[in-house]
């Protein structure tokens, strides 16, 4: 099964691939992996997406949380949580036909055209890891030229927020 | 009002002056390699292992200067210097220092640190690099010293700034030191070394994220000792982190005043003493029969400072299938790892005993001895069923005499650091350890050439004990190098040689299970070892015959300077009882 985790570390040299190092030492595949600043300064902040059963992955937040420079490691997948990931995708279009089709894939997927010319799109798609899959997978018979993703992040959500929420947001 | 003197920003300058009448005088400047020295003084160091090279050509003209106060043992090989800083570590419970140039200094270096990381030795190792400005150019003797080492450290700097030295410094040995210990290497390139800052020792430490517990969580502590109060057949499996600790003496008080069995790991060997009545010995693949018996038939297992290791465990399916267990560890990555435990206590072995102390009911410490007569009867039963013996011979040495022999000779005082293999788990056997810090061996990692530098290491440490280097003629030759460094510094260390002309444990194995078919384990070219010795500047010894064993052992422990004894022993003896990889403890090849 996924889980995403999420990992507080102080920013010095070295730490990325120290931490890299941990999952490649234990056999454990990284699906993703993306790396960015925090409000604080000198923290960054990894959201790491591994699949594993349970005790692999409690294991994994275990060695992470024992790093000297690792502040916290949790796995998300737990938790109430959100997650996003973002991706470009490069359509080739031959037809006015599948031009519109493209667009409405788009469209329904709540995904954006960013670049556009007689030969294809670029669309930007962004919601969780399935629906940024789905697209890809829908636009496939049409012609995907080529995929960018980011990679998930993820986010605890508000306590609150999670008794109240609305169905569809 | 405190005269320490602090380095102000500038903005700051006024105030601290106006609260500090005093004159403040600047920092001393000074060069990298000079503030490296300063701060090993801070930290305590007095000796250091290493071998010189152009990357820290800075330094080792600074070690010049502080030669009165530092140490410098030169080796002869850098993993010689690693093992060395190990074995002073391990017999002293100090950090060890190593320090080796860059390329093939750090490579050679390697073996002995992952070592250390396995077996929780708290080691700074410092390596020069090239210049920065060179780094990523494929310069002379350049390696990605910080890449090699990172998944074999506890931690590593590249220090890429010379005014972060000494809090790199003051980190690296708390890091080493503190938790569950290991090797922390610091990288420091030829210019670092070499350029100018203001020396100041950093008064506390800057490591957010890193601590580890003391004391075990109270709760899970009450429910331990609740369970151990009503075992019927409790044990306690004990290892390296009581060493480590210094907690023999709560573990002692902890199994008297409970009556339980105990056993240590190869790795805890003298944490509790061995000729104890509730000592079981060692357990695991070359454990004792009733040792391995009594943890398989426990119903409540108090494993402290352990790490449930497979030489331990054998088959984990099979491995105590009737009990629960409370696992103390300071790392908590070990508890929960390889068996899932009941109640996991994070925590240091020594405080979390002492909670344990004070918990223990007055009343279930005096019924233990009537509500575990059975269990003693039984583990009785095994003893005497099976226990840890030998066939003695006229003719050839048998290697289990030489080891009590030597066990007799020394009086079970020896400082004994071993190799790996066979002889090591006849030591472990039959020189029954009564206290801690007497015992080097290279457990986790298994590395042969371990031996001569770590009691090398050790001697240096306490330069008037008896310390033994008994290591097998395969393991002897990888760092036999070491004499020449013993011979240097007129030590007076002593090499025992367990010579069966084969790699025995390796043999043994084909011997087992891969019917006697022996591919390459036989050393038929040997240099003659007592020529080696005198070569070095040794002196050597040789005896073959068991008659003459004692007087030739005697006579070894009890010539002045480096002494090495080759001892010619049976080529093909077996080192039983053995667990074969695989099988569960109780599975055990008893001959």
């Amino acid at each position: 099964m996924k889980h995403t985790i999420s990992v507080l570390v102080e920013d010095r040299f070295g730490e990325l691939p120290r931490i890299i190092g941990l999952f490649s030492a234990r056999g454990q595949v990284i699906e993703s992996l993306t790396v960015s600043p925090t409000l604080e300064a000198k923290i960054s902040s990894l959201t790491i997406v591994t699949s594993g059963d349970e005790p692999t992955i409690e294991k994994m937040v275990k060695v992470l949380n024992k790093q000297v420079r690792v502040l916290s490691a949790f796995d998300v997948t737990k938790l109430d949580h959100i997650e996003r990931e973002m991706a470009f995708i490069k359509v080739k279009v031959n037809s006015e036909t599948e031009r519109q089709k493209v667009l409405n894939l788009a469209s329904v997927f709540n995904a954006k055209v960013v670049d556009a010319s007689e030969e294809g799109f670029i669309i930007e798609a962004t919601g969780d890891c399935n629906t940024v899959r789905g697209l890809i997978t829908a636009l496939k018979p049409l012609g995907v030229q080529e995929v960018v993703r980011t990679g998930a992040v993820a986010i605890q959500r508000l306590p609150e927020a999670a008794e109240k929420m609305v169905s569809g947001f | 009002m405190t005269t320490t003197r602090k380095h102000y920003p500038l903005a700051l300058a006024a105030t601290a002056v106006l609260e500090d009448p005093l004159p403040t005088a600047p920092p001393q400047m000074m060069r990298g390699a000079k503030i490296l020295c300063e701060a090993l003084l801070q930290e305590g160091v007095d000796t250091i292992f290493g071998y010189p090279g152009g990357a820290v050509l800075h330094i080792y003209d600074e070690l010049y200067n502080y030669r009165d106060q530092l140490h410098h043992v030169l080796v002869r090989h850098e993993q010689g210097a690693v093992h060395m800083a190990e074995g002073y570590a391990k017999a002293t419970g100090r950090v060890g220092v190593a320090l080796v140039t860059s390329g093939p200094g750090a490579t050679n270096a390697i073996t002995g640190i992952a070592d250390a990381a396995l077996d929780s030795v708290p080691l700074v190792v410092i390596s020069g690099n090239v210049p920065s400005k060179l780094i990523g150019t494929d310069a002379f003797q350049e390696v990605d010293t910080v890449g090699l080492t990172r998944q074999c450290t506890k931690y590593n700097y590249l220090v890429r700034d010379v005014n972060d030295l000494a809090e790199v410094v003051k980190e690296a040995f708390h890091i080493a030191s503190s938790g569950r210990p290991g090797p922390v290497l610091i990288d420091i390139p030829k210019d670092v070394s070499g350029e100018l800052a203001p020396f100041v020792y950093p008064s506390h430490l800057n490591l957010r994220a890193y601590q580890s517990q003391t004391f075990g969580d109270p709760f899970a502590v009450r429910q331990a000792v609740e369970m151990m109060c009503n075992a019927r057949q409790p044990i306690l499996y004990v290892g390296g982190g009581v060493v480590h600790s210094a907690g023999a003496a709560e573990l002692l008080a902890l199994a008297e005043r409970l009556a339980l069995p105990v056993t240590p790991t190869l790795m805890g060997l003298g944490c509790f003493p061995s000729g104890h009545p509730l000592s079981l010995g060692m357990l695991g693949m070359h454990g004792t029969y009733w040792a391995n018996m009594a943890i398989s038939y426990a119903d409540v297992i108090v494993a402290i400072g352990v790490r449930f290791d497979d030489r331990v465990t054998g088959a984990l399916n099979k491995f105590a299938p009737h009990a629960e267990i409370i696992h103390v560890d300071i790392d908590p990555c070990s508890i929960n790892k390889n068996r899932v435990v009941q109640v996991g206590i994070e925590g240091d072995a020594k405080s979390v005993m002492a909670q344990m102390l004070e918990l223990l009911p007055a009343e279930a410490c005096a019924s233990s001895p009537a509500r575990l007569a059975a269990w003693w009867q039984q583990i009785d039963e095994w003893k005497a069923y099976s226990p840890l013996t030998y066939q003695n011979s006229d003719s050839e040495i048998k290697p289990q005499y030489l080891v009590e022999q030597l066990y007799q000779l020394t009086h079970g005082d020896a400082i004994i650091a071993s190799d790996v293999g066979q002889h090591q788990m006849w030591v472990a056997q039959y020189y029954p350890f009564n206290g801690t810090r007497q015992w080097l061996t290279s457990g986790g990692l298994g590395t042969m050439g371990f031996g001569v530098p770590a009691a090398l290491g050790a001697q240096i440490a306490f330069p008037e004990r008896q310390v033994v280097a008994f290591v097998g003629d395969g393991g002897f030759q990888m760092t036999a190098q070491e004499l020449s460094t013993a011979v240097q510094y007129q030590t007076n260390l002593k090499v025992i040689i367990m010579n069966n002309g084969f790699l025995g444990m390796v043999r043994q194995w084909q011997e087992i299970f891969y019917d006697k078919t022996y591919s390459h384990v036989e050393m038929l070219s040997q240099p003659d070892f007592v020529k080696l010795a005198e070569a070095y500047g040794a002196t050597g010894l040789r005896v073959a015959d068991p008659a003459q064993l004692r007087s030739v052992l005697a006579q070894g422990l009890n010539t002045p300077g480096v002494v090495v004894i080759d001892v010619v022993v049976s080529e093909e003896e077996n080192v039983f009882p053995m667990v074969p990889t695989g099988a569960g403890l109780t599975e055990m090849k008893l001959s």
